[in-house]
């Protein structure tokens, strides 16, 4: 079933339904074994819980983590919306939205207030989310220790033992080079006061965002097999030192299509000759400006 | 003299038929240096294990001894409390520098690693307590930023030791800290170990093969044989009167230079 016309701005011709497939591609006990993953997750803000992760008609690293928590949790009624570094248009973001407007056929949107389920890969949208709304990251690699400590098993006891030292030397390291923290994605956080958490490659600049955000937010790692996720109003803090407190990092322009000095900017180079642009990477936030300000013009004439 | 820091009774442990420990009893008092001497093989490095809580013995009882007065039961404790008290009260020194350090961490980090794990949130704070161990360890602190590989062996030794200390332990495991180096690497080591010692008031107790570094340093010996411990008291009574066959032979077979 599909939304009406008029609330939907999806770019695609509407989408035929297959048939032979379960709801959502994903036959339903393993949809369960997923959902019980994710209630264990939410149960534990933060905690890694291992799940059986299945093949899916794309390839690792494009998302299949994501994929198979969007399969498990959405229903019929719901409004999906897919981001790839913010964008609505890009391949990975279209084939998403595709293969659910197909597999379950689920309304699609690129709206983010419009959307009840917004699946991302390294970006949280600009607008805010709301109660009732779930966000799905898609995440490469779930242990944040992963560069600093070789063995599972390892990681584990860290986590176990709450023994995040590891990361805070890494972060020294980092002023020691180069007089700052030089993460600027990936940027690991706290949850709730317990477990370390890698909030996916997003830019440092979201990680506030995960802070007492009202949406649920589910992480999903296919390839690693692994599901977290964070509740809605947990604390999410990232890490830093007192006299190097976080802070998120913005390039120091404006969107040259709708002005915006809040969000964040992807730096497009234009020619071969050095130019280049700053715009939102959030395609939706900056066409939902644009849009605003013609209209604020026209009523102005 | 205080109740001791750490006590161990009846100590067993074999790894199959070959018995690493055979009812191995010590005790240890704040501030002082115990030696344990002995050939290859004699389980040595097994003791410092077990008493460490690295290992758990077949038989016997280690307890801790906290500043606090109450005595644990080192092979009961927790992992995490037992991994707190390796990097609080306690301190590991290894033989191999590489086994102490972090190779790819600068050798700042290195030092505040132990401070940040302790809850050390300031890094101007951890900069300036790293910079002044190295001071006390004899590295330039120009070299902070350093990586340890680039260091030489004595010089990774050294910011093993500063590294283990930063936390003001009042035990501190060293595991042959001298091995491997040469003589008058050992030497300087030796005399900063010894420096370090009694400045702080640490408790020691080392393992070495080497009759000289064990004179030096310790105040209190044990020669362990096949798991035994054959013989032990001060340490110029053992070594300038020694009773058993076994220790009589170590003496004597010390080369005169």
């Amino acid at each position: 079933m599909m939304a009406p016309g008029a609330e939907n701005r999806s770019r695609e011709a509407a989408v035929e339904t297959v048939t032979g497939y379960n709801f959502g591609y994903l036959d339903e006990n393993t949809k369960r074994m997923i959902r019980r993953a994710l209630l264990k997750a939410v149960a534990i803000p933060g905690h890694q819980v291992p799940f059986g992760s299945r093949e899916m008609p794309l390839p690792y690293g494009w998302g299949t983590g994501g994929i198979q928590v969007t399969a498990s949790i959405i229903g019929p009624g719901d409004r999906l919306k897919v981001i790839d570094q913010g964008a609505d248009d890009t391949t990975n973001a279209v084939s998403i939205r595709r293969f659910f407007a197909r597999v379950a056929g689920v309304g699609t949107t690129e709206r983010t207030a419009d959307a009840t389920i917004v699946q991302t890969r390294h970006r949280i949208p600009e607008t805010p989310l709301r109660e009732g709304q779930v966000l799905v990251y898609q995440v490469p690699m779930p242990e944040p220790l992963f560069r600093l400590e070789p063995r599972v098993a390892e990681t584990k006891r860290l986590h176990a033992l709450a023994d995040y030292s590891l990361m805070h030397v890494k972060l020294y390291e980092d002023i020691a080079r180069t007089g700052h923290i030089a993460t600027s994605y990936n940027y690991p956080v706290m949850v709730n006061g317990r477990y370390l958490m890698s909030p996916s490659p997003i830019p440092a600049f979201d990680n506030p965002k995960m802070h007492r955000m009202a949406a649920l937010q589910l992480f999903g790692a296919g390839r690693e097999k692994r599901i977290y996720a964070v509740p809605p109003y947990t604390e999410v803090r990232s890490l830093d030192f007192e006299d190097h407190p976080f802070v998120p990092i913005r390039a120091d322009a404006a969107c040259e299509l709708c002005g915006s000095r809040e969000s964040y900017l992807d730096e497009v180079v234009t020619d071969d000759r050095g130019g280049r642009m700053f715009v939102c990477s959030d395609t939706d936030y900056c066409t939902t400006r644009q849009g605003t300000q013609g209209s604020a013009r026209e009523a102005a004439e | 003299m205080s109740a001791p820091l750490l006590e161990a009774s009846g100590l067993r442990l074999s790894f199959g038929a070959v018995p690493a420990l055979d009812d191995v009893a010590l005790s240890i008092w704040p501030g002082e240096v115990v030696a344990i001497v002995g050939e290859s093989g004699s389980g040595k490095t097994t003791l410092l294990r077990v008493l460490s809580g690295l290992v758990r013995p077949e038989a016997g009882e280690v307890l801790y001894r906290d500043p606090a007065g109450a005595t644990h039961p080192v092979q009961a404790m927790g992992d995490a409390a037992l991994r707190r008290l390796h990097r609080t009260d306690w301190g590991f020194v290894h033989q191999n520098p590489r086994d102490g350090l972090r190779l790819g961490v600068s050798a700042g980090g290195n030092i505040g690693e132990r401070l940040m794990a302790t809850g050390a949130r300031h890094y101007g704070g951890i900069r300036q307590a790293a910079a002044e161990w190295l001071q006390r360890v004899e590295i330039d602190p120009a070299r902070m930023d350093a990586l340890p590989r680039t260091f030489s062996g004595g010089m990774q030794q050294r910011l093993q030791i500063a590294r283990t200390l930063v936390t003001h332990p009042r035990l501190v495991f060293m595991d042959e800290p001298t091995g491997g180096l040469d003589v008058s690497v050992q030497a300087r080591l030796l005399d900063l170990i010894r420096a370090l010692v009694a400045d702080l008031g640490l408790a020691v107790l080392l393992v070495t093969h080497d009759i000289a570094a064990a004179r030096l340093l310790a105040h209190r010996l044990l020669v362990m044989r096949r798991g035994q411990v054959v013989e032990q008291g001060l340490t110029d009574r053992v070594l300038d009167d020694p009773q058993h066959e076994y220790t009589q032979l170590l003496v004597a077979s010390v080369l005169a230079a």
